[in-house]
């Protein structure tokens, strides 16, 4: 994959302005380095999806059943009963172009089916075609056009770069969330067996072990033994690890890649720290071992079926409530769909934090607390003795992530835990930041290999706010909380903007955490020197 | 040229009701059966389409969020752009139905020499639409007088306000002036900027020219061919009244007019003008932000087939076992 990137200023060749020739007269090609291979067929029967088979995109034959046309047709219909929002965001897009420069899969490509208007048009044009009087009598004059494969792969094609970020929901003068077009598309394709390798593999190692790492419970236990030492050589003090603990008083829920993968690891360090030293009397689940949701890229189904160990676990082990770390998707998933797929979580408690007494009311129905409003409400009463100095190798920016900004409204509290364990923090351009924030572009189940290219270019938007305050302000640690940004924008950073590190925020709490009775620390959690 | 054929039809509909009425003097078709039929098309059409979108569920609550949440005492929550009350609801949907709160938001992304990105603040839509729009609100409340007898006082206001300028006799209003540029406007920038040329449909320019041609005619037949305002309110009267009456010596100009406007209320409920009722269902603005607060109940949400705990601890019963994991059943 790497040897045939192309160098940043090749890829910077970008040109915004659309060709003249029309697009529906266009097809899509698959350029390698763009789009994702498809789903290793032991994992679409594991979940028993439809249309099981070998094939790649760039295959010309993608062995779709002989009545494919049917069954999407058939899937759309069902779809636009069951959806306001995919009926009402088909009918009524005016076509203003206000959110055609908005995608940061646009503004990194210049190819204009990236701009989310013409994503959605993409599917918008069949809809016409097929269900409105308009289209039916007047085609392509009223904007309808056929259903053909090639129509069908230049879906796969577009809706596989969207990495439903909702970004373009903000700029749109009626609200119209390409993101939910893109769902909807997905689980149309995904009727006639057409999905992506890196969405249905964590989806069904999830829904096998728990996790999308396909972690078994023994190497779960194992791994986190890892970290409790690690943080003993670290600080001197051996931190508890309760797992499956009956009547634990909060079940705690990561991303499953805050145990395996680097920079995620340190944040896991720092839950752990943290949990120690305030006397938390939490437990993990080896079996409810991923909070992450790849399911929620496939299909509403697939998501709730992933999502139900969350509260089945709660009820098992008999917990008050429930907390989750840092991770973007899930907290969508968490935030807008959990309590709706499989609530009410009635047979939980309102959440209130043991330490301050603080009861979290914005939570009072599906019990969850994310990490940030905990540790933001811990730091405010005074009950962390915090080293922010620690901290002072880095100059911090703070990277709000897609779904707890766009779908949640997590804007103050990270920056608030921030600004009291570091010493330099700097805003990104507000265009970048917040509710206008821009993806890492691997999101939606897009972090693979090879499609990289692809990554490079949707994540330029945000690299580039990066690069602005680097340059400014000497910035060298973006902080961010979604355990894809720490995997994706590494890579991207050393990309388009090298000497920027990522780190998780509970990572640098963790750093700046003074815990009861710890040696002198002599590195920060990294293991490497801490000041200058 | 994806404008040449919405031009050619709004040029051909012109043409009926020239010949409809200037030739063959179909007036009662085109002074009554034509608008009657345009009305109920219009009426039945958007309570059609209303009905569809009110009866088909909306299972998840997904608003886009734009502020900070609601969550501890001392962190201020945003509750328009992040609403969590029902009024926070509907001072979003306000400032967006009356203001166009998003487009405000606007801004344009540009890549510079040396690879840097740089947004510039972008108004011009904002204003191109909002011009557009209130001035078609204004037009559209003065068009009232003919409809009421007498007319009511705001009516009558707004005409004053809007005709203050009196430059030409019968006054210029404001009004046709500003509707005038801001269609110019939307028109230049889908033919101009290669990205909204790109992405725009012949549906989009027919509405447009289709208005164009109703606000000239309106401000033809008010400067240059001057109809005879008793006589349209009499028709107008008698076709709310239901008793119409197609009063002799009307001029050309006002049932190209009429005409026109009986196309665009039939065709609104069928395109994307209907946009005018949709913003009020869409689901990411008119929702609030309080999905951990208040469970939201999806009406056919229906059972999945799940991994239970039961059958995972069977998967992995003996390796548990040896890492010292607790198990339910220990057999
Ligand atoms: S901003 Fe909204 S209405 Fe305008 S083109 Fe985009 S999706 Fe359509
Ligand atoms: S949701 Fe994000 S990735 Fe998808 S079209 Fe909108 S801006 Fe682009």
């Amino acid at each position: 994959m790497a040897e045939e990137l192309k160098k940043p200023d090749d890829l910077l060749d970008i040109n915004l302005s659309p060709p003249a020739q029309g697009w529906m007269e266009t097809t899509p090609t698959f350029r390698k380095g763009t789009y994702c291979y498809s789903a290793p067929l032991k994992h679409q029967q594991y979940l028993e999806l439809p249309n099981q088979r070998e094939w790649q995109p760039h295959d010309a034959d993608w062995k779709l059943p002989a009545n494919w046309k049917e069954i999407i047709l058939d899937g759309m219909e069902k779809l636009l009963k069951k959806h306001r929002s995919f009926r009402l965001f088909l009918d009524i897009c005016v076509r203003c172009g206000a959110c055609a420069d908005k995608c940061h899969f646009f503004i990194g490509s210049g190819d204009p089916k990236n701009m989310p208007v013409l994503r959605a048009e993409l599917l918008r044009s069949v809809y016409r075609r097929y269900f409105t009087l308009g289209g039916k009598l007047f085609g392509k004059l009223a904007g309808g056009r056929e259903l053909t494969v090639d129509v069908l792969k230049e879906w796969f094609y577009y809706f596989f770069q969207c990495t439903e970020c909702r970004r373009c929901s903000v700029y749109c003068p009626f609200g119209i969330d390409t993101c939910e077009i893109t769902m909807m598309a997905r689980e149309l394709l995904n009727l006639v067996g057409c999905n992506i390798q890196w969405v249905i593999e964590p989806a069904s190692n999830c829904f096998r072990t728990g996790n999308h790492l396909g972690v078994p419970p023994h190497a779960f236990k194992k791994t986190l033994e890892f970290a409790v030492d690690e943080i003993e050589d670290l600080t001197g003090i051996r931190v508890d690890l309760p797992i499956n603990k009956k009547g634990a008083e909060i079940l705690f829920i990561a991303p499953s890649a805050d145990y395996f993968a680097s920079p995620h690891w340190f944040t896991l360090l720092g839950y752990l720290m943290l949990f120690h030293e305030i006397g938390l009397d939490y437990t993990w689940s080896a079996y409810a071992s991923e909070g992450g949701n790849f399911g929620l890229f496939h299909s509403m189904e697939l998501a709730k079926r992933l999502n139900d160990k969350i509260y089945a676990e709660a009820k098992r082990l008999g917990v008050k409530w429930i907390l989750g770390g840092e991770c973007g998707h899930m907290w969508r998933t968490i935030h807008q769909y959990m309590d709706t797929f499989n609530g009410p979580a009635d047979f939980l408690e309102e959440p209130v934090s043991p330490i301050t007494g603080t009861r979290f009311e914005n939570t009072k129905s599906t019990k969850m607390v994310h990490i940030a409003e905990f540790t933001a409400d811990l730091i405010k009463h005074n009950k962390l003795k915090l080293a922010p100095h620690r901290n002072d190798k880095w100059k911090v920016t703070f990277h709000d992530s897609c779904n707890p900004a766009r779908a949640m409204g997590l804007f103050e509290e990270p920056r608030f835990i921030i600004n009291n364990v570091c010493n330099s923090f700097y805003e990104m351009p507000e265009n970048t930041i917040k509710e206008r924030t821009f993806c890492c572009g691997s999101g939606a189940g897009l972090g693979a290999d090879e499609n990289i290219e692809m990554r490079l270019r949707g994540g330029f938007p945000r690299a580039n706010a990066v690069k602005y305050v680097k340059e400014t302000y000497g910035v060298n640690m973006v902080a961010c909380m979604c355990a894809i940004d720490k995997a994706s924008l590494p890579p991207l950073f050393e990309y388009w903007v090298p000497g920027v590190e990522v780190a998780g925020v509970h990572e640098l709490v963790g750093n700046a955490l003074v815990m009861k009775g710890e040696t002198e620390r002599k590195t920060n959690l990294r293991g490497e020197p801490l000041g200058e | 040229m994806k404008a040449f054929y919405p031009f050619l039809a709004v040029i051909s509909l012109l043409s009926i009701a020239y010949a409809g009425v200037g030739i063959f003097g179909m007036y009662a078709l085109f002074g009554a059966v034509i608008p009657y039929t345009a009305f109920l098309l219009f009426i039945c059409g958007i309570i059609y389409r209303v009905i569809v979108w009110a009866k088909t569920p909306q299972p998840f609550c997904i608003p886009t969020v734009c502020g900070q949440q609601k969550s501890l005492p001392w962190i201020k929550a945003d509750n328009i752009e992040s609403p969590y009350t029902r009024a926070g609801v509907i001072g979003r949907m306000a400032l967006e139905v009356l203001l166009f709160r998003s487009l405000f938001r606007n801004d344009r992304v540009e890549l510079r020499d040396g690879g840097r990105l740089v947004f510039s603040g972008n108004k011009f839509l904002w204003l191109g639409g909002l011009l557009f729009h209130w001035s078609l609100l204004f037009i559209l409340m003065k068009h009232l007088r003919f409809f009421t007898e007498p007319i009511p006082a705001f009516v009558l206001f707004l005409q004053g306000v809007d005709g203050i300028f009196e430059l030409t006799i019968p006054a210029l209003f404001i009004t046709d002036g500003l509707i005038i540029v801001a269609l110019t406007y939307l028109f230049l920038r889908r033919v101009i900027y290669p990205q909204i040329r790109y992405i725009s449909i012949p549906s989009d320019y027919f509405t447009l020219f289709l208005i164009a041609g109703i606000v000239s005619t309106g401000i033809l037949m008010r400067h240059i061919f001057k109809v005879d305002l008793l006589e349209i309110k009499r028709l107008s009267l008698g076709l709310v009244s239901f008793h119409p009456v197609v009063p002799p010596g009307i001029r050309l100009a006002f049932y190209l007019h009429l005409f026109l406007v009986s196309v665009f209320l039939a065709y609104l409920p069928v395109s994307k003008i209907i946009h005018m009722a949709g913003v009020f269902f869409s689901p990411t603005r008119n929702q609030m932000n309080n999905n951990r607060m208040v469970r939201h109940v999806n009406p056919w949400n229906y059972p999945v087939k799940l991994h239970t705990y039961e059958e995972w601890e069977n998967d992995f019963r003996d390796a548990m076992k040896e890492a010292g994991l607790p198990l339910e059943k220990n057999e």
